[in-house]
């Protein structure tokens, strides 16, 4: 039994010191280059907010149809764009809508040397602005954070952006966000 | 027992765990911390290298900073009235917030611009706006007073405003709501095609500073946002960014968004000031106020202008054209050269450059790609210079540094970009606490900058401070820009909210800093020069209190024969010669405020008694080790009483 406990105590020593050592390695690579190492954990994203009401991040996280966009923003390291003051309103591709997708699609934009590709798209499915699905009907297109537009069409009671149809839709403290059953991909 | 030690051993290790890496993390924040704290540190007894004037927004004021240290030195009143002073209280400086519209005690302030001889800061004055009932202040850079209001007729919030040419020339003022010219009374559906624009050029007098309304042009009916002046080769043009070309009237958000891009309006302004100069122009009947303070009499006064000289565009060929600008631009601003022309689209991702050579290329050449009201739109591609992929949102405003880099505030995604001119290639981007609007680099907006530091102002503070309800100071930070990455030195909060700001070397403005006004040269019409002056005269039931004030006592200090229903003026003289002695003057039941006097100077509180009794006047600023003694007595008598007016002191 003692020799179990070394082992243990050993083993968590280890861990310990090879957790600190690599906190420690970052945070020296974020003083040589310390373009976007420090902004991973920290910004309005990960304010303590349990009072105000949710934004458009928050509602995303609390969706278990969207864990796929969510691991995608997280990729992308778009969380703090997703909580500004915006308004934004998000077109929040479901699970299945990244699914549909030509199989390895997602793991590869999922891949760190592919994030620009993927943050881009993602951009393409947010648009500074906070309107209902009623009012969508307005528009005949969006300007999006990408640079991008994306046609504005109405079928019946369904109005869809950029060819993916707004599902539901969730307001947020800071837009809405527009549940869509497709990945709305840029033309480029 | 095993079970419960491995359970012990593994809890007491993730915790140490967690907590040893959070050490970790926090060290090495500080060590950051440490030599950023460094360059920010300005030892008790020194003083900062840079003064910055931060727009207070909202507060209607200006605050003064210093760099980098990020203290604030002092709040100058300029639009609202300050109970600090008694700016706006006092009968020498009500006058200032004279209008057409009446006494207007609040503005919204934005874009201070520090006036330049030859493109470079020269020190002499800084310019401000009032956006809400369309104004422009001129405040002494010797003084740090407000010496000069003068309102914008024909104008409807004055955003793209107050900035100053090259030699300080002019001094413009923009509208960004297109309103009737003149006002009527007419359907707001009928907006489109009906209402103008009015771009205000006010010529600023070389010597003492004075504006005068040289000329209106009335533009089309579009929002003008921001501008900047030419400098260098394009000196002698202003640019103005415009918005809601489309002229919607309801739902902007919306329908300002319809064409894919609005204008930067280019003025020759030479060449209607040309034009102007040789009997051009229309005067059109008016209504606006210009209110000075003269520094000798320590007193404002109001005069009301009935007329000003607009201009058509059409009338001035060759001197206006449209540059096609993608996704509503909000910043206008032109590099140390003149030769660019930056538009920042707000909705963008991306930053629009034009080029000034180009652009005068397209006019010669008559490339145009439409017009807009008989105003030649200038083909887009013929005159863009390039754009700035970003990979951020929402850009807003550029300052440059002297080495050919331009720094812009992207709202949306939180941070400051850098970026070279002439390559539009990104150099470095640095997050910002939250959702930055403006920023500043001292000079970085004139032919010189000083470009070590920049300043950005946030709109959006969140858990930047410890938090004071719901209502937080917004929060500023201060990055190193004199390496290649920008690098963040510190946090400060600012006062009211900062739309734009100046900044110059703290030796151009510290050694010229007036001390005292001297008394010998006080021409204040209620003066008391010397303490045998002092005295009270009735004139029907205005009753005025010539009053002297000197550590520690006030000439008078007891006063009788005042009576209920009288109006009553303390004019009161510091007869301090010592710098920064003030003294302050509060009266019980004075339904104003306090006044503050400097040394030298005179002011004058009015108070209308409504109660019989003594009632007591006092020192409010600490001014001496006999501060607490400092006070007097007013006797208040029935309105029909004949107790005659008398005063003294020590008897």
């Amino acid at each position: 039994m003692k020799t179990n406990l070394k082992w243990i105590i050993g083993l968590f020593v280890l861990i310990l010191f090879m957790g600190c050592k690599n906190e420690a390695d970052t945070q020296n690579q974020s003083n040589e280059a310390p373009t976007e190492q420090k902004t991973e954990k920290s910004g309005q994203a990960f304010i303590k907010d349990d009072v105000g009401k949710p934004n458009v991040l928050q509602i995303a996280i609390g969706s278990k149809d969207h864990s796929t966009l969510v691991a995608a923003v997280q990729a992308a390291e778009l969380e703090n764009a997703l909580v500004n003051a915006g308004p934004l309103m998000v077109f929040a591709p479901v699970n299945a809508a990244f699914d549909a997708l030509p199989e390895g699609t997602v793991d590869n934009l999922l891949k760190p040397e592919n994030k620009d590709q993927l943050a881009h798209i993602l951009k393409h499915h947010v648009t500074p602005g906070n309107y209902s699905k009623d009012f969508l009907k307005k528009f005949k297109k969006l300007g999006q954070a990408s640079n991008g537009y994306v046609p504005v069409e109405v079928k019946g009671d369904d109005v869809f952006v950029g060819g993916a149809k707004i599902l539901a839709s969730v307001p947020a403290g800071n837009g809405i966000v527009h549940v869509v059953d497709k990945v709305i991909l840029p033309e480029e | 027992m095993k079970h419960i030690l491995t359970r012990f051993f593994g809890i007491t290790f993730a915790v140490l765990l967690i907590t040893g890496c959070n050490n970790s993390n926090s060290q090495s924040n500080g060590a950051l911390g440490s030599s950023a704290a460094e360059k920010v540190y300005v030892a008790p007894g020194e003083q900062d290298d840079f003064y910055a004037f931060l727009s207070g927004g909202y507060s209607g004021n200006l605050t003064v900073y210093g760099l980098p240290s990020g203290r604030m030195f002092k709040e100058i009143p300029v639009f609202s009235q300050f109970p600090t002073s008694g700016y706006g209280y006092s009968e020498e400086t009500k006058p200032l917030l004279n209008t057409s519209f009446g006494f207007v005690p609040w503005d919204d302030l934005h874009h201070p611009d520090i006036s330049q001889t030859n493109g470079e800061l020269d020190g002499r004055w800084i310019f401000v706006n009032g956006n809400n009932t369309p104004r422009i202040a001129r405040i002494d850079l010797s003084t740090f007073e407000t010496s000069e209001i003068i309102e914008v007729p024909n104008c409807a919030g004055n955003h793209s405003s107050s900035y100053v040419t090259e030699n300080t020339e002019y001094v413009v003022a923009g509208t960004r709501f297109a309103v009737p010219v003149p006002q009527r009374d007419m359907s707001i559906k009928d907006k489109k095609g009906n209402f103008k624009g009015a771009l205000t050029f006010y010529k600023v007098d070389p010597e003492t500073g004075r504006m005068s309304l040289a000329f209106q042009v009335l533009m089309p009916g579009f929002d003008y946002d921001k501008a900047h002046p030419g400098r260098g080769n394009s000196h002698g043009w202003f640019f103005f960014t415009t918005y809601n070309t489309e002229e919607a009237n309801t739902l902007l958000e919306v329908n300002a968004s319809q064409n894919d891009k609005d204008f930067i309006a280019a003025v020759n302004w030479k060449k209607i000031e040309e034009f102007v100069a040789n009997g051009g122009g229309t005067k059109m009947p008016t209504s606006y106020m210009h209110n000075v303070y003269d520094e000798e009499t320590h007193t404002a006064t109001s005069t009301t202008i009935n007329e000003v000289l607009t201009v058509d565009p059409a009338d001035v060929a060759g001197a206006i054209y449209f540059l096609p600008t993608p996704k509503s631009p909000h910043g206008c601003d032109v590099d140390p050269s003149g030769e660019y022309i930056v538009g920042s689209g707000k909705l963008s991702a991306d930053v629009t450059v034009h080029s000034f050579t180009k652009m005068m290329d397209a006019i010669e050449n008559e490339k145009f790609s439409a017009d807009a009201y008989g105003i030649p739109v200038l083909d887009f591609e013929a005159i863009n210079a390039g754009s700035v992929k970003s990979g951020g949102l929402g850009p807003l405003h550029t300052e440059f540094d002297a080495n050919g880099n331009a720094y812009t505030t992207f709202f949306i995604s939180s941070e400051v970009v850098k970026w070279k001119l002439g390559t539009w290639e990104v150099l470095d981007r640095k997050p910002t606490f939250y959702s930055v609007g403006h920023l500043m680099i001292p000079g970085g907006n004139s032919r010189k900058p000083f470009g070590k530091y920049v300043v950005a102002m946030n709109k959006i503070t969140k858990d930047r401070y410890l938090p004071t309800g719901p209502e937080l100071e917004h929060s500023a930070q201060l990055y190193d820009i004199s390496g290649e990455k920008m690098e963040l030195l510190s946090d400060f909060p600012t006062h009211g909210e900062p739309h734009y700001a100046a900044g110059c070397p703290a030796e151009l403005l510290a050694p010229k800093s007036t001390k005292i006004y001297k008394l010998e040269e006080n021409k204040h019409k209620y003066v008391t020069p010397t303490p045998g002056d002092a005295r009270v005269e009735r004139n029907g039931n205005e009753v005025h209190v010539y009053m002297a004030m000197i550590r520690s006592h006030f000439t008078p200090d007891n006063i009788e024969g005042i009576k209920v229903g009288d109006k009553v003026f303390f004019h009161i003289t510091n007869h301090e010669q010592d710098f920064d002695v003030p003294h302050g003057f509060a009266m019980i039941g004075a339904n104003n405020s306090e006044v503050l006097i400097m040394p030298g100077q005179t002011k004058t509180l009015t108070w209308e008694p409504k109660r019989v009794g003594v009632w007591p006047f006092y020192c409010t600023d600490f001014c001496s080790a006999l501060h607490q003694e400092m006070q007097g007595y007013i006797r208040v008598s029935p309105s029909n009483s004949n107790i005659e007016l008398s005063w003294s002191l020590g008897e």
